[in-house]
């Protein structure tokens, strides 16, 4: 390829620097080249990025992040590109560093009950690599695709993190690249290393602190048994009471699904999985653990429903059966297509109990924008993906889609929820954050973005809604010696 | 110095900043005898006063409590639903804060995750007066960066913990372990290694070493406690570890727990892995030590009674030749530091991020990494 094409002029001395690091196919500057990486999954944001580089050692990432600190180039992490915040949006200024050539699971450590992967490993291989005995629990709908670096970035998490956790609860080490270039380790296979929790800090940094190049995962054996259930109601509130209940119970299911009407219908079209298209709302009960405990607690959930008034009750016979259930639920975003060409999905979050009223104020606002929200979400956990349905041809309904949506978050924060369960700040949340963060917050975040990137070389422009500067650490302010005479006295 | 409000830590701590005055918080003052509490500080900002239950929010699991309110009224209080905080260190008088602030656990660790992976809401306040949260009221939340991970562990040295929001678990109705003994290391080591493998939904695995003997403890909680602590004794039987089931087991857990501290001699908690316990059995023998552990975690805490300081000092050094060991109660002539070795790179970050939080410098300082 010729440096020529380097559609940044002042990128150009760079682009030889990174071919002799990293050999020159891996670094792409061809225009057409560089537009596979324009958009992650989020299509809305698109920036041509000056460059993409594919390393493939923690040793290249680490020479072409120096570079970039040394030139003072901006640069942008990407995994599969599956996230759905914007945070893998690249900068036009800057380059996009993908991990996908680094896709190794290392180590596989069963009698630990760990495993070390570098960061381009896809998240369904991990479990794979672990079978049939044990399993990596956090398990986002992307699974097939979206990679370990990627989930440590989001904190991802899945159908079974009501029960299991998220990716944070699973990450025990991290060997970081950092925006100035250093190495450097964080905990590894072992639990409490001495020092402060840098592991904990960086899951979920969104790409902003630096670059993960091998992760040690937990996993955890498989469960005895599994039971699945789907229940049908009038409505998402009944639905929602008995989730409340099942939750009051002390049961602690593998997962809790909510399906809305809208979006069994959709689901139905495109799945045939059985689901009574006119229902109200369908619930996905799934509980797992040790035989006895399993048995004892489905009795307890199927008598639940049945008290609320289910209109019906499909419980899985077998695997087969479990896996009819399951294809509904899964099919509900691809399946949105049928009910509009466009869609945003967002990812608020409520306090459980107030579901009903929430749903209520979502089906006002609907009516309110002339828009569909159909609803399908993580119910045990109050994680609400409400799908504003649009069609980016009509005038003036993107708009309008994206107003109600913001509504819609607004609404989960006043309620006491959070913007983003799983998907992450990125760009196109990164306006909410003051809903939810008062100024002095979003300044102690940036404590920690400017511990690690003081020039904040690293993903910039995501997560936090305003630019701020790092500026020096400033010196221990003191009083006047005399002044401080008086100190034992005053306190 | 007593303080009845957040305003008045806030304030305090804010002074202690502009005049450069190192301060340490005080929780239930329970741990002030750990090697990282060691060094004089001039003022003490007493926690004690910040004592409100702000929320129990029954149905969605949740709570929100104050920094100095002692876990166990805590506990009592999320009991009467029925509901527990599954954090559970030998207590004694400690604080939710000051247990987040040491990164205190105990054997519920080893199903539902340490205060780190329970803490999903934090209010801190900073030596220049800063106040401010992070994290949220619910349990799913990726807004903004985790700080409450980063603050649990800290020992007071980025900032003061003024308010947690923590998730709750269901209390079980019944609970019921299956308790054996055996003299030997590695038959030990291969039955607990063998349950913690199996798909049995413990609420609790742990060992006890000392003296050339062990145990192993696997407490279970549920509809079906009894039949699942039947099937763990049964697979201990395998493995060569006679094993009973006690279904009346709070006592046996709370000794357990106590194996943790020690209010005369030195504790080292040590961060190995599984399969290092029984070369961990065989140290703990070696210096004289007793341990208590959670074997899924391969967390130990080893007590060195009766040793002199220099003893227990040497015995220290030892294990930190083979695992990353951290110092716990410490009496006072013990010379071992608190963390021990860490990786350089690793240490600067933490530098780096101590001197945005805190660039006064004033927050315990003799604790920092
Ligand atoms: C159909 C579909 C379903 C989905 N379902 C779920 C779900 O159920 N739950 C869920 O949580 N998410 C879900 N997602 C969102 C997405 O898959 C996750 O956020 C995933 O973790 C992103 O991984 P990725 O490899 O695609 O990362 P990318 O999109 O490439 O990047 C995401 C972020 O991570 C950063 N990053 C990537 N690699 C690294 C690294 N090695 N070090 C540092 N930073 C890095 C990037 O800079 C960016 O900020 C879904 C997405 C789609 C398209």
């Amino acid at each position: 390829m010729d440096g020529s094409e380097a559609t940044r002029p002042d990128l150009g001395p760079l682009v030889a620097e990174w071919r002799a690091a990293i050999g020159d196919e891996h670094v792409i500057t061809h225009r057409h080249q560089l537009r596979t990486y324009e958009s992650d999954g989020l299509l809305q944001y698109a920036v041509i990025p000056g460059a993409v580089l594919l390393p493939g050692s923690t040793a290249e990432v680490q020479a072409v992040v120096r570079s970039c600190h040394r030139a003072g180039v901006p640069w942008v992490a990407r995994g599969a590109g599956s996230g759905l915040s914007g945070g893998a949006t690249p900068v036009a200024d800057g380059v996009l560093i993908s991990l996908n050539r680094m896709r190794r699971i290392l180590e596989v450590d069963l009698d630990n009950q760990r495993v070390a992967v570098e960061p381009g490993v896809t998240n369904v291989a991990v479990s794979q690599a672990v079978g049939p005995d044990h399993f990596y629990p956090p398990d986002p709908s992307s699974q097939i695709v979206c990679t370990i670096g990627g989930n440590v970035a989001e904190n991802s998490g899945g159908a079974h993190c009501f029960k299991y956790g998220f990716t944070t609860n699973y990450v025990t080490g991290l060997e970081l690249v950092l925006p100035d270039g250093e190495v450097v380790q964080v905990g590894g296979k072992e639990l409490d290393p001495p020092g402060y929790d840098l592991v904990g800090a960086f899951v979920g940094s969104e790409g902003t602190l630096g670059i993960a190049t091998k992760v040690w995962l937990r996993v955890v054996p498989k469960p005895e048994a599994i039971r699945t259930l789907v229940a049908f109601f009038g409505s998402t509130s009944q639905a929602g009471e008995v989730v409340s209940e099942i939750v009051a119970g002390g049961i602690v299911p593998g997962a809790i699904e909510m399906m809305d009407n809208l979006s069994i219908r959709a689901a139905e079209d495109y799945s045939r999985a059985g689901y009574p298209p006119d229902a109200g709302a369908a619930l996905v009960v799934e509980l797992d653990g040790s035989e006895a405990e399993c048995s004892a607690r489905f009795e307890q959930v199927v008598g639940i429903c049945e008290q609320a008034g289910a209109d019906s009750i499909r419980v899985a016979r077998d695997e087969a059966e479990r896996e009819v259930i399951w294809k509904a639920r899964k099919a509900a975003f691809a399946a949105m297509g049928r009910v509009a060409p466009n869609y945003y999905v967002q990812d608020s979050v409520i306090p459980r109990t107030r579901l009903a009223e929430v749903l209520g104020r979502i089906e006002e606002l609907a009516r309110e924008y002339d828009v569909r929200v159909a609803n399908v979400f993580h119910a045990g956990d109050g994680n609400l993906h409400p799908l504003v349905c649009y069609d980016g041809r009509k005038e003036g309904q993107a708009e309008r889609a994206e107003e109600c949506a913001g509504q819609i978050v607004k609404a989960c924060v006043d309620a006491g929820g959070s913007i983003t369960g799983e998907h992450g700040v990125g760009i196109d949340k990164k306006r909410y954050m003051p809903a939810m963060f008062s100024d002095a917050d979003l300044g102690v975040f940036q404590r920690l973005r400017c511990a690690f990137d003081p020039e904040q070389r690293a993903n910039p422009g995501k997560v936090m809604p305003t630019p701020r500067l790092c500026g020096e650490v400033p010196g221990p302010y003191r009083r006047h010696p005399l002044e401080q005479a008086g100190l034992a006295e005053r306190f | 110095m007593a303080v009845a409000t957040a305003e008045g830590v806030v304030d305090a701590l804010r002074r202690a900043g502009e005049d450069g005055t190192p301060v340490r918080f005080r929780g239930g003052g329970t741990k002030l005898g750990w090697a990282a509490n060691r060094g004089e500080v001039p003022v003490e900002i007493s926690m004690a006063g910040l004592d409100r239950i702000l929320e129990h929010n029954v149905g969605d699991l949740t709570a929100v409590l104050e920094a100095g309110v002692p876990l166990a009224r805590a506990q009592a209080a999320f009991a009467e639903a029925d509901q527990m905080l599954s954090i559970d260190p030998p207590d004694g008088g400690a604080t939710v804060g000051g247990i987040v602030a040491a990164g205190d656990s105990g054997p519920l660790r080893s199903r539902y995750g340490g205060v780190r992976d329970l803490v999903v809401g934090i209010k801190v306040a900073l030596s220049d007066g800063t106040v401010a949260r992070a994290g949220g009221k619910v349990i799913k939340n990726v807004a903004g960066y985790d700080l409450a991970k980063l603050f649990a562990g800290s020992l007071g040295t980025l900032g003061a913990i003024l308010e947690v929001t923590v998730r709750l678990h269901p209390l079980p109705p019944a609970t019921a372990t299956a308790a054996g003994g055996t003299r030997d290391r590695a038959v030990l080591g291969r039955a607990v290694s063998k349950l913690s493998h199996a798909p049995l939904e413990h609420m609790g695995l742990d060992v006890r070493w000392g003296g050339g003997d062990g145990a192993v403890l696997a407490r279970f909680g549920g509809a079906a406690a009894r039949e699942q602590a039947e099937a763990a004794a049964r697979m201990l039987a395998n493995e060569g570890v006679e094993a009973q089931v006690v279904e009346d087991d709070d006592a046996i857990w709370r000794v357990q727990r106590e194996g943790q501290r020690s209010p005369r001699w030195a504790v080292a908690r040590i961060s190995a892995r599984q399969t290092d316990l029984p070369a961990v059995f065989a140290a703990t023998d070696r210096l004289g030590g007793r341990l208590a552990g959670r074997a899924p975690l391969g967390l130990c805490w080893v007590k060195l009674e009766d040793r002199s300081p220099q003893e227990a000092d040497a015995a220290i050094d030892e294990l930190r030749r083979d695992y990353m060991v951290t110092v716990l109660d410490a009496p006072p002539d013990l010379g071992a530091d608190h963390w021990g070795r860490l990786d350089p790179g690793a240490r600067e970050l933490m530098r780096r991020v101590r001197e945005r939080f805190d660039p006064a410098g004033v927050c315990n300082p003799g604790a920092a990494p």
